[in-house]
């Protein structure tokens, strides 16, 4: 017979999660001896795999990393490659870039809250279940998903692995009709979205809070996305550059994802929706704002449970914002649509705001055009180390509870952070340290 | 009164399966798009497994099983089999599945770069030396090309096995897509080296709309002479470097891109090839 005393609790395949992770949870009496957030996709060396190749061929390959937010990676590769080719874009270039990105928020988010997300709240197995008895729900989050998708391509020329995106610009300037066309959508999705954040937080959220070291981007005037200071709750305020003095990547024995850690003290911290939020409500535009106001949200958000009305609110940003760049943009044409480069020799450094949080990257190029060295750090290695510090805080609160009732908890909070688990995988690095 | 025709026995609905490997999710995701035909699907389908959108998991047998990502450890290599004896039908979606991926680049890295090299702890990893095709493992019954796949492709597909017929998908070059949008020829017209008269359709045509070239996204068309097309480009002054590298990359180990880039790379000749 089983030692009565020890649980157990193992789900081998997390779902409604991007990728493919497990989870481990060891309880000996009171206490959590293990809660393992386990990430077990094949890394596929993305760092490495960059080096030789060109510059310019950077934007395709790194968005090839995640099919979710391929976006971020593109802003957060462009922007280190220009400052390392000692280049600057233009406003019309970077607004533009920041319409783009807002797609890919609009997308992501409304695929995570209607599809992933929601069925846990509402006690189903799925979105295509929950469709059946709330398909208006369903029908809003898919129409909010193919909103951000047409934002995409008529900006980036295609929804998942942009194509027009290039270091220094865009291939070929929108075609101003087409910008147009996507507003009356946009507007819809801006009342759609305000509708999400009302309904969102009236959900029964489990009672658990705790206080979060976050870290975000902060930039004056605009709600972050594309550029901005390193900031976090505790005080920290750091130029991009310094990233790596404050922020290190280690491995663990459980994982193919390298887990990031404060420094000095090596400590988790939460990156996302609801470190933007607590980090810089101030910068929400109006209606963003007046909806977080009204749905009763108290900052700062110390419950990871209502994460899920973080990313309703930042749907109403990204609308909101949408609109008003898209209005500017379709009236003056962008022209040019890139600034030119000459090869050189330098490093540059960038971070932007993901979907789900901060993606750090820095590369290191050579006069011939090509990449030398390459470091990326998405934000799901960076909330990993939190994932698994927020079981080990939840789980004695609900140990009376049965063992389905335990896991699923677990699953739920894990699906709280929207983790990307292809972007986790794919950094481990090889550190070539010769025998 | 009106003869009713008689209605069809009930047939159920065909199980689909999808599956996951090394990859970036963006086919998959297609799925959870569909052109908005996402219901509609799960409406003619029945979903028995399909991690990333429902925690309802039915054991096998599948009558259908999409597959992406490509092979790249021992634990899948093994896990595919499993997989293909699980499902009547096994369908590869997406440039990873179909020909190993971006990450096959890694198939042309100097072995000890990644077997000698030393993680920092390397006794949790476990890694084959390639990427390679689920092909390249286990018979396939169809592939979708494509990074990402198409989504009207996708539905075109699934309505195909729905209704047990074979799915029509183009087998001719991006060129012809080209022509079809009235896109003017940017290897022609402005000198860059494109390579969409050997890739196969199915994205449109974007790229070369975007006034860029086409990297080769759906791989390899039918019958397709690399050689002439590289060779054409080099003469015009493209660096064989540069040629390798726009051969070699998210279908580069697709068996004819394949040839190439090791041809350029080497620069060795074709026989009866005349190189200026």
């Amino acid at each position: 017979m089983s030692d009565p005393t020890i649980r157990t609790i193992t789900v081998n395949a997390l779902t409604r999660v991007e990728g493919e992770g497990s989870l481990r949870v060891r309880v000996v009496g009171e206490r959590v001896e293990i809660a393992e957030f386990s990430i077990y996709e094949p890394p596929r060396f993305f760092e490495k795999l960059v080096q030789g190749r060109a510059i310019r061929e950077l934007p395709d390959i790194v968005a090839r990393i995640c099919g979710i937010c391929p976006v971020a990676y593109q802003m957060s590769a462009c922007g280190a490659l220009e400052q390392a080719l000692g280049i600057v874009t233009t406003p019309g270039i970077e607004a533009l870039r920041r319409v783009l990105y807002c797609g890919e928020w609009i997308q992501s988010h409304a695929l995570h809250i209607h599809l992933l997300h929601a069925p846990d709240f509402l006690g189903h197995e799925s979105g295509l279940s929950l469709a059946k008895v709330a398909p208006e729900l369903v029908e809003r989050g898919l129409r909010l998903k193919a909103l951000g998708n047409r934002i995409m391509e008529v900006v980036g020329g295609r929804a998942v692995h942009p194509i027009n995106v290039t270091v220094g610009g865009f291939y070929k300037a929108p075609d101003s009709a087409a910008l147009r066309g996507l507003l009356p959508e946009l507007e819809w999705g801006l009342a759609a979205a305000e509708e999400v954040v009302r309904e969102t937080s009236r959900f029964e959220f489990p009672d658990f809070t705790r206080e979060y070291e976050c870290v975000c981007l902060k930039a004056e005037g605009e709600y972050p996305m594309n550029h901005g200071r390193v900031v976090s709750t505790g005080g920290l305020d750091i130029d991009v550059a310094d990233y790596e003095r404050h922020f290190q990547e280690r491995q663990v024995s459980w994982s193919t994802a390298l887990q990031s850690v404060m420094l000095p003290e090596e400590k988790p911290y939460l990156c996302g929706p609801m470190a933007r939020l607590n980090l810089c409500f101030e910068q929400l535009p109006p209606r963003a704002r007046a909806a977080a106001e009204s749905s009763g949200l108290e900052l700062p958000i110390t419950n990871s449970f209502r994460s899920i009305v973080a990313r309703g609110i930042e749907i109403v940003a990204a609308c909101e914002e949408a609109i008003r760049l898209v209005q500017a943009a379709a009236a003056a044409p962008l022209a040019p649509c890139r600034v030119a480069f000459e090869p050189r020799d330098g490093v540059g450094c960038h971070a932007t705001e993901a979907p789900r949080g901060i993606l750090y990257h820095r590369y290191e190029i050579g006069a011939d055009g090509l990449v030398k060295g390459a470091v990326i750090v998405p934000p799901t290695s960076q909330n990993q180390g939190q994932v698994e510090a927020d079981l080990r805080d939840m789980l004695p609160g609900i140990l009376d509870r049965g063992d389905e009732e335990v896991r699923h908890r677990c699953e739920h909070l894990i699906r709280n952070y929207d983790p990307c688990i292809s972007c986790a995988t794919h950094f481990l690095r090889l550190e070539i340290e010769r025998a | 009164m009106t003869l009713m025709p008689q209605q069809p026995p009930p047939r159920t609905k065909p199980s689909l399966a999808v599956f996951k490997f090394a990859s970036c999710d963006g086919c998959q995701l297609q799925l959870l798009d569909a052109q908005g035909k996402l219901l509609e699907i799960a409406d003619r389908v029945q979903i028995d497994h399909f991690l990333e959108a429902s925690s309802k998991v039915v054991p096998g047998p599948y009558d259908v099983g999409l597959v992406e990502g490509s092979i790249s450890t021992a634990h899948d290599a093994e896990r595919i089999r499993e997989i293909r004896r699980q499902c009547r039908m096994l369908v590869t979606i997406g440039a990873c599945a179909t020909s190993g991926g971006i990450q096959a680049l890694r198939n042309w890295g100097r072995i000890d770069d990644f077997l000698g090299a030393v993680y920092a702890s390397p006794q949790y990893i476990t890694t084959l030396a390639t990427s390679t095709a689920i092909a390249d493992h286990v018979p396939v019954d169809f592939e979708l090309r494509g990074c990402p796949i198409d989504t009207h492709q996708l539905v075109e597909l699934i309505t195909a096995l729905v209704l047990g017929r074979k799915p029509r998908v183009p087998g001719y070059a991006v060129c012809v897509e080209c022509k079809a949008r009235g896109t003017v020829c940017v290897a022609v017209a402005k000198g860059i080296p494109c390579l969409g008269p050997v890739t196969q359709a199915g994205c449109g045509a974007i790229c070369p709309a975007h006034d860029r070239e086409c990297f080769g996204c759906y791989g390899p068309a039918e019958a397709v002479n690399l050689v002439s097309l590289t060779g054409f480009y080099e003469r015009r002054g493209t660096p064989r470097e540069d040629l390798t590298r726009l051969v070699r990359s998210f279908n580069g180990y697709a068996p004819e891109f394949r040839a190439e880039s090791d041809r350029l790379q080497e620069k060795g000749d074709i026989p009866g090839f005349h190189h200026e």
